[in-house]
């Protein structure tokens, strides 16, 4: 079981937590703009990468909150949790090794 | 045979004053206290413990520990308590304690099964696989059930288990596990520290080899009064947790590792009752030290599985332990010095003892006269190339090996037990589970802890080293590091006999197609079945694994696995670490199932959510259906009713009176906020900004996709208030996926959104006389059709009771949902209950609420939709708001698939006989004379027997639906097909005139 840091109550166990998804794919301000393709990439086109990956996580059981994590896919280490809104910290996935 | 007449007259760690007797196959046996199953068994000369899985070969003990495969017993602690698959060494003995060997048939002695033997010639490796292919119809009816029946070791309990489990989280800053010389150093070096430490150990006491090694020395101490003094001064330290009979048995992401401890099996059975059975630790460690030893290795050569041929630390275990003599006469085959520690352990206790060294005479010179001070003799440069003997081993077969490979003259060595060293395996199994990669050691032909991946660190055996000192060093470096203390140490100790010569098969004279040399004794798998498979193309050695099942069940190869790697390897002239091993996964011994579950079992096994109404309906002869968590009163049959008539006097009611109905499990969600009515824009499909304070609207909700995810009356309280309902499943997900546009796509809104299904009982009166049976209850809300009309809310007191009322109705006649809060929820219900008996009135469940709403066409979001269904499709289109520009899957209602033709939309069917009711999910057709395969047009979603209508009705999802009314189609039965013809949806009061009452 993965221990994961919320950024507002601390280091929680996996079971407190709701998987996201890929984070910082922002919804179109106006999606009636997007044609049909960039509309069904938005929806449903997303990174999986190995390495690290910034994903989003909501403390389901505990404050409730969304926040983002980038998290090696590999290793399953985390290498930083942030609020949701806050920019991707700049860490390189060799630095994070 | 007299009692106990291998037991040695003194030694061991048993209590000789506390005796006990246990029974084995319906015979008894005499043991001490600190006995196992497995020493006591042999203190009475019984070797004969069990029959292998496939060749139902005699066998015996073959370790003393948790790796054995051979000596696997049923445990039976009384009725329900009965548990196959124990190991016999790892088994503590207490008084009265049934157990019983396994896999045979009649008798242990003699096993009708063990014809599979003489039959070896045609099972080998992959025999089932050419064996029962043809013809394919024997599969099913005969080729399988005789396979199963033959397959399994022990027979599984029946019953529920009545023992109780304990499950305990645990958190701490170093975790041990081993408690040997390298564990118990660790936890020394951490103790101190003040941080917390857990040291957790598989066996009985702590210890591990030590307990067993009467001549080691540790700073001057005798290594058991070392292990004591260590004990007793972790003991003073609060910090420091020990858990004996505790065994890691997975390691996990980020340090959790889960244990497994066994709190009452070594009590007498009278005691045993009031504690727990075993209990499941769940630790997050910060740092864990890995000291969890190794295992010997078996030799490979030909009849090397007779009862009486054992492990030569296993001997030394149970001489020096339990005060057990293995035999009269042993012979110890080795490749490698530790057995002579064990010989000459033997020797002391006074067993006649002859080695059989297959290194030559020049490189086990130190050994040789290691064992002449013993009075031990060695035939070094032997092979051993068979065993004799049936029940138990009656003697050795050995040959001197010739300079140039060849072998000698064979000669028997006479002796009732055999001691075989194939040198030592690491135990790097938690390692492993850990992520951390392995690195091949060529020094001593294992592999051992290489990459980590979490933090942990390996210290003695585990990482290779043997040698007692550099065990305790390196135990207590890595407890020093782990705890994060500088503090340095080293230990004086005995030297430890090491060294070996690797061998993979011993050297034989005989054609190696002929002999049987098992590698894996648990599965019965030989040289010349790995050989087999190799030949066959099986070069990966998790297909070798897989094709010849080595390395499998219970024991996972803990003894066999690095003789087949090895072995394989040289089959295929490779270095053994480009070979690579098969994975390690949890757990490293077994683990029961009632340790797994703990308290989650019966009532606690899925909690039940029940209404503040469930009593009630209990006490009224309410059946129940599970809906979600919640269990709703489904329909409530009077003397004599089943379930159909029950439902069709209910549905009456409604129609024609008035039905009471609990509808507290509805998803309830209030949201509050200057920008409340602007967030449902967003949400929901239809408008808000326009819903006036007091009034209701049907709302429904898409995902991104374009797809209904749910529906549900919301009532505007205030301009800035929302009472928001949603399905009874639904509530969480609805809640979820609000929240998280809120707080990550419009964290601007001011809203705040809040359940509060629980908080709110809601009790629905439906049908004409819903407003007679009310009135009497509401002092401060007009009631009348003018100022509550349909769709409308009004806060005020309800018997008394702040509640909030609303006018809405699923079933298509005059009704209100009453919400109160839920600690009244049972006696306003009661009091309407008992006001409406004079009218009538009527309780239903969930299955009449279902027929009224089918009857309207109204969708059960779930049902008639599953996530693929837009509000088109089931004829909801003119909700979604063509003013707003933009909501929750807005953009996606335009995309082509969803616009285009041949969806699936929802119909009414009328069966032809009108007393046919079809099944839901049933798949309907156009022709079902078509050619296979047949175009399937869609499903029944709902289906019912109507009061209201006389006949059997249906909705469906069918392909251009709304475009065939009228046409006939079929559908499957499990008859066949019935015919039906496409209608509306709406099968009673098509004019919605009901509903507002206005005649009242």
């Amino acid at each position: 079981m993965l221990l994961i840091t919320c950024p507002h109550c601390g280091p929680r166990p996996e079971l407190e937590f709701r998987w996201g998804g890929e984070a910082h794919v922002a919804r179109p301000a106006d999606p009636s703009a997007l044609d049909d393709r960039a509309w069904s990439e938005f929806l449903f086109v997303r990174n999986n990468p190995k390495g690290l990956f910034a994903e989003r996580w909501n403390h389901a059981h505990g404050c409730q909150r969304w926040f983002n994590a980038l998290r090696d896919t590999h290793s399953d280490k985390f290498v930083a949790t942030y609020p949701a809104g806050a920019p991707r910290p700049d860490i390189a996935a060799e630095d994070a090794r | 045979m007299s009692a106990q007449a291998y037991r040695l007259p003194q030694g061991g760690r048993i209590d000789r004053t506390r005796p006990l007797a246990i029974r084995f196959d319906g015979e008894t046996y005499e043991g001490y206290a600190g006995d196992t199953v497995a020493s006591t068994l042999l203190a009475n000369g019984v070797h004969l413990m069990g029959r292998s899985f496939k060749y139902h070969r005699p066998r015996g003990l073959l370790s003393v520990g948790t790796d054995e495969p051979n000596a696997l017993l049923s445990v039976d602690r009384g009725p329900g308590r009965v548990d196959p698959n124990n190991r016999a060494g790892a088994v503590e003995a207490v008084d009265g304690l049934v157990t019983g060997s396994q896999n045979r048939w009649p008798s242990l002695g003699f096993d009708i099964g063990a014809v599979n033997d003489l039959l070896s010639p045609v099972l080998v490796a992959g025999f089932y696989y050419k064996t029962f292919m043809w013809p394919r119809s024997f599969w099913d009816k005969v080729y399988e059930p005789i396979i199963r029946a033959a397959a399994g070791l022990g027979v599984a309990p029946e019953g529920p288990d009545p023992d109780r489990y304990a499950h305990r989280h645990a958190h701490c800053d170093v975790l041990i596990v081993g408690a040997g010389p390298a564990g118990l150093a660790a936890a020394l070096a951490a103790a101190g520290s003040g941080k917390r430490v857990m040291l957790a150990d598989e066996q009985a006491e702590p210890g591990g080899a030590l307990l067993h090694d009467p001549r080691a020395t540790i700073d001057g101490l005798p290594a058991q009064d070392w292990v004591a003094q260590t004990l007793a001064a972790l003991d003073g330290h609060e910090n420091v947790v020990i858990l004996p009979r505790t065994t890691a048995f997975g390691y996990y992401n980020h340090n959790h590792v889960a244990l497994v401890e066994r709190v009452s099996d070594h009590l007498p059975l009278d005691q045993a009752r009031d504690l727990p059975r075993e209990r499941l630790w769940q630790v997050r460690a910060g740092e864990v030290v890995l000291a969890t030893g190794s295992h010997e290795r078996p030799l490979v050569f030909a009849d090397n599985d007779r009862p009486g041929i054992m492990l030569a630390e296993g001997l030394r275990v149970l001489v020096n332990r339990y005060g057990v003599a293995p035999g009269r006469q042993v012979a110890i085959a080795t490749v490698g010095s530790s057995a002579y520690t064990a010989a000459a352990d033997l020797a002391a206790a006074g067993i006649r003892v002859t080695i059989v060294d297959v290194r030559l005479a020049g490189d086990c010179a130190a050994d040789v006269a290691f064992a002449a001070q013993h009075g031990i003799e060695v035939l070094a440069g032997h092979t051993v190339v068979g065993s004799k003997g049936r029940l138990r081993v009656s003697g050795l077969v050995v040959a001197p090996l010739r300079a140039d490979g060849s072998v000698g003259a064979r000669r028997t060595l006479p002796c009732d037990c055999v001691g075989m060293s194939g040198r030592w395996t690491p135990a790097v199994h938690l390692f492993s589970q850990s992520r951390g990669k392995l690195a091949f050691d060529a020094e001593r032909d294992a592999f051992l802890p290489g990459t980590h991946a979490q933090a942990e660190r390996s210290a003695g055996a585990c990482a290779g080293d043997y040698d007692l000192a550099a065990c305790l060093d390196a135990g207590f470096a890595a407890g020093a590091a782990a705890a994060g203390v500088s503090e340095a140490r080293t230990f004086q100790a005995s030297p430890t006999r090491t060294g070996f010569q690797p061998m993979r098969v011993l050297p034989t004279d005989a054609d190696p197609g002929r002999v049987r040399a098992f590698v894996d004794f648990q599965n019965d798998v030989t040289a010349k079945d790995l050989k087999l498979a190799v030949r066959e193309g099986f070069h990966a050695i998790e297909h070798v694994k897989r094709y010849t099942t080595t390395g499998m069940a219970t024991d996972q190869g803990k003894t066999s696995n690095m003789n087949a790697l090895g072995y394989v390897a040289g089959l295929l002239d490779k270095e053994l670490p480009t070979v690579g091993t098969t994975t390690f996964r949890p757990p490293y011994t077994p683990v029961s199932f009632g340790a797994l579950v703990g308290p989650s079992k019966g009532a606690l096994f899925d909690p039940v959510r029940r209404t503040p109404i469930d009593p009630w309906a209990e006490a009224h002869g309410a059946v129940f259906e599970p809906v979600s968590l919640w269990r709703r009163a489904w329909y409530f049959p009077k003397a004599g009713e089943d379930m159909h008539a029950a439902v069709a006097r209910e549905c009456a009611a409604v129609r024609d009176g008035v039905g009471i109905f609990d509808a507290s499990t509805l998803g309830k969600i209030e949201v509050v906020g200057p920008d409340a009515a602007e967030f449902l824009n967003r949400m929901y499909v239809n408008g808000w900004s326009k819903l006036a304070p007091g009034k209701c609207r049907y709302g429904l909700m898409l995902k991104e996709d374009g797809f209904i995810l749910d529906d549900g009356v919301v009532a505007r309280l205030a301009e800035d208030r929302f009472h928001v309902t949603t399905t009874t499943g639904g509530a969480p997900r609805v809640l979820a996926l609000m929240e998280d546009y809120l707080q990550t796509e419009w964290p601007d809104l001011d809203v705040f959104l809040t359940s509060v299904t629980e908080q709110w009982a809601v009790i629905a009166l439906q049908g004409p006389r819903a407003r007679d049976v009310l009135a009497p209850f509401v002092s401060d809300i007009d009631l009348g059709n003018e100022a509550l009309p349909h769709m409308s809310v009004r806060e005020g007191f309800v018997c008394g009771v702040p509640a909030r009322l609303m006018r809405v109705s699923f079933t298509g006649e005059l009704g209100y949902e009453v919400n109160v809060p839920a600690d009244y929820g049972r006696a306003v219900w009661e009091a309407l209950w008992e006001a409406g008996r004079e009218l009538g009135i009527t309780p239903y469940g969930t299955e009449t609420m279902h027929v009224l709403r089918a009857e309207k066409g109204f969708i059960i979001v779930g049902q008639e939709t599953d996530g693929t269904v837009t509000p088109d499709d089931v004829g909801l289109g003119g909700m979604v708001s063509k003013v707003k520009p933009d909501f929750v899957g807005k953009r996606s209602l335009a995309r082509p698939d969803l616009v285009a033709g041949g969806r699936k939309q929802l119909v009414g069917l009328e069966t032809e006989d009108p007393h046919e009711r079809l099944d839901e999910g049933a798949q309907i057709v156009l022709d079902p004379s078509a050619p296979v395969p047949v175009p399937m047009l869609g499903h029944v979603t709902s289906s019912y027997f109507s009061p209201a209508c006389g006949r059997t009705i249906a909705l469906a999802l069918v392909a251009d639906g709304h475009a065939r009314m009228g046409e006939t189609i079929h559908v499957t039965t499990m008859a066949g097909f019935a015919r039906a013809t496409i209608r509306d949806t709406v099968f009673v009061d098509a004019e919605g005139v009901r509903v507002h009452a206005r005649d009242s």
